[in-house]
């Protein structure tokens, strides 16, 4: 039978090589290129021009910011949700998928509603007598964005990870005398490093490199790096220079991955 | 008292991922056609939308690649699955690691590396591309669901429908699939949802004139939206949140993990 296998696996080698390999092949290959077609490393270095590092720059520290807050936030939801039991499963993970069905775009338009100087939140606000907020159109608006698209994607591989966690590992400890403090950083938290990995990967790379979300809370005029590469592919087609960045950004993608091997070997952390 | 503050907790994260939700809904309740103020309740966007060919057609176009990409990617990861069982340890971690590049890639470095591929190979921007694209993004989500299935698999059961006689579409059919299922099923719903969701890969992969909701979406969003959209997008949810609470409301049946 295994004779057979092998050519179960032709469709998909034959799929991925055309559509995964190949489509990187050409970024490759026009992002050190120009236009007459010589080699030329000038499309990566444009990366170090003034707007083009502001973007990048504001993209890694917004970036960096919301990872952070998901991870505050999911890390305890996770820890609560991996309490209830087993049978719940499915639907915990449904209430997180749900979202997804409304629109990603209308939903980022809701928070403008939401956020704007008349919105609803204001009102709230104004009525229990608080301080108005005024963060729309600022970079708190887009974080805010941010953490609220990829939230679920923290919760996820947190909860899958904590979940698998045998019960009796922790009681052990416990009963060979150590607190909760000591239980969590020694045992918990180490086990759950998959997870954690894989957490942060699907938060910060989508977070880094999303160019609807500024131009939606951001006022339009916070450029994101994901934005100037969209204006390269869109507007000036100059599809070089778009290639070239995009190879940037790959690279913050390579170390992801590489550090994503080293820690979830077996996938552990996988969302699924 | 701390099971309360526990409650409270993931009462307030469930509220800050459907707050925006809710908001739409009210919004295509609201007789006024501006945001930013209640001018009474109303269905008549409801009414319009029924009448509003431009976003039906995109609801088609939509549902149609998200069915058909799905179905497609759920063939080929299945296949692909089972044919990983029978390679060497090496290949089959090459071929993961290959599985892994569009989940851990960047969306718009995918969007973009397709566009240049049609480009260059003169494929007409169209259906057709957001179709290729969409499968391409999706088998991830099935291989990553049916692998572990896979993995629960025991191989004895396969070889004693051999042994009893049984061809190998038959056994493969009769023992092995059902095993699989589950696996299956929640890869290509996870596969259905991302496409359904998918704007970045679209906005480089679609051709001029042709819109999914997504894009269609991101048009009126410049050009101001029409409330129409909102009574769509809660018509979806509303409809998935019932089918969900049927299924999960069905009494289980001996489905355990």
């Amino acid at each position: 039978m295994t004779s057979k296998k092998k050519w179960l696996s032709v469709p998909y080698l034959f799929w991925s090589g055309l559509f995964i390999i190949v489509p990187l092949g050409m970024i490759l290959y026009y992002g050190l290129t120009d236009r007459t077609g010589a080699f030329t490393l000038e499309n990566i270095t444009a990366i170090a021009s003034a707007g083009h590092a502001k973007a990048l720059r504001l993209s890694l520290l917004l970036s960096l910011i919301s990872t952070i807050i998901c991870f505050l936030l999911a890390y305890p939801l996770a820890m609560i949700l991996s309490q209830i039991q087993v049978k719940r499963h499915n639907f915990i993970i449904l209430i997180f998928i749900l979202p997804m069905w409304m629109n990603f775009l209308l939903r980022t338009l809701a928070w403008q509603t939401l956020l704007e100087k008349n919105g609803v939140i204001n009102h709230v606000l104004t009525f229990l007598h608080l301080p108005a907020l005024k963060i729309i159109n600022t970079p708190a608006a887009i974080i805010l964005g941010m953490v609220y698209n990829f939230l679920p994607f923290m919760i996820l591989p947190l909860y899958n990870a904590l979940s698998k966690i045998d019960i009796n590992v922790i009681n052990a400890a416990h009963d060979l005398g150590a607190d909760h403090i000591y239980t969590f950083f020694r045992i918990i938290l180490p086990l759950s490093i998959p997870g954690i990995i894989s957490g942060i990967t699907m938060v910060f790379i989508p977070a880094l490199t999303t160019f609807v979300i500024s131009s939606l809370l951001g006022g339009g005029k916070l450029l994101l790096i994901g934005d100037v590469i969209d204006l390269e592919f869109t507007k000036t087609s100059n599809w070089h220079l778009g290639s070239g960045l995009s190879m940037v950004l790959m690279i913050f993608i390579l170390i992801n991955m590489v550090l994503s091997a080293i820690f979830d070997k077996d996938g552990e952390g996988s969302m699924l | 008292m701390k099971n309360a503050a526990k409650k409270i907790y993931i009462g307030l994260i469930i509220l800050f991922l459907y707050a925006p939700i809710g908001t739409l809904m009210v919004l295509s309740l609201n007789a006024s056609k501006t945001r930013a103020k209640w001018g009474g309740f109303s269905i008549k966007w409801y009414i319009a939308l029924f009448q509003n060919e431009e976003i039906l057609r995109a609801l088609v176009n939509t549902l149609l690649i998200a069915l058909l990409s799905s179905l497609v990617a759920t063939m080929i990861g299945t296949i692909a699955c089972i044919a990983m069982t029978g390679m060497k340890r090496q290949a089959k971690s090459i071929l993961m690691g290959i599985t892994n590049i569009p989940m851990l890639n960047a969306d718009i470095v995918t969007g973009v590396s397709l566009m240049l591929l049609y480009i260059s190979l003169g494929i007409r921007f169209g259906m057709g591309t957001i179709l290729l694209s969409h499968i391409t993004f999706n088998i991830p989500y099935v291989i990553l669901s049916v692998m572990p299935r896979m993995k629960q698999l025991n191989p004895s059961t396969f070889e004693a429908a051999l042994d009893l006689g049984s061809s190998h579409i038959n056994a493969f059919f009769k023992v092995v699939f059902p095993d699989l299922l589950p696996g299956i099923l929640s890869g290509f719903l996870m596969a259905f949802t991302m496409s359904l969701d998918d704007f970045i890969i679209t906005h480089f992969t679609k051709g001029v004139g042709v819109d999914t909701l997504s894009t269609k979406i991101y048009t009126e969003i410049k050009k101001g939206i029409k409330p129409e959209m909102y009574a769509l997008s809660s018509l979806i949810f509303v409809t998935v949140l019932t089918l969900l609470i049927l299924i999960n409301l069905s009494p289980d049946k001996k489905e355990k993990k």
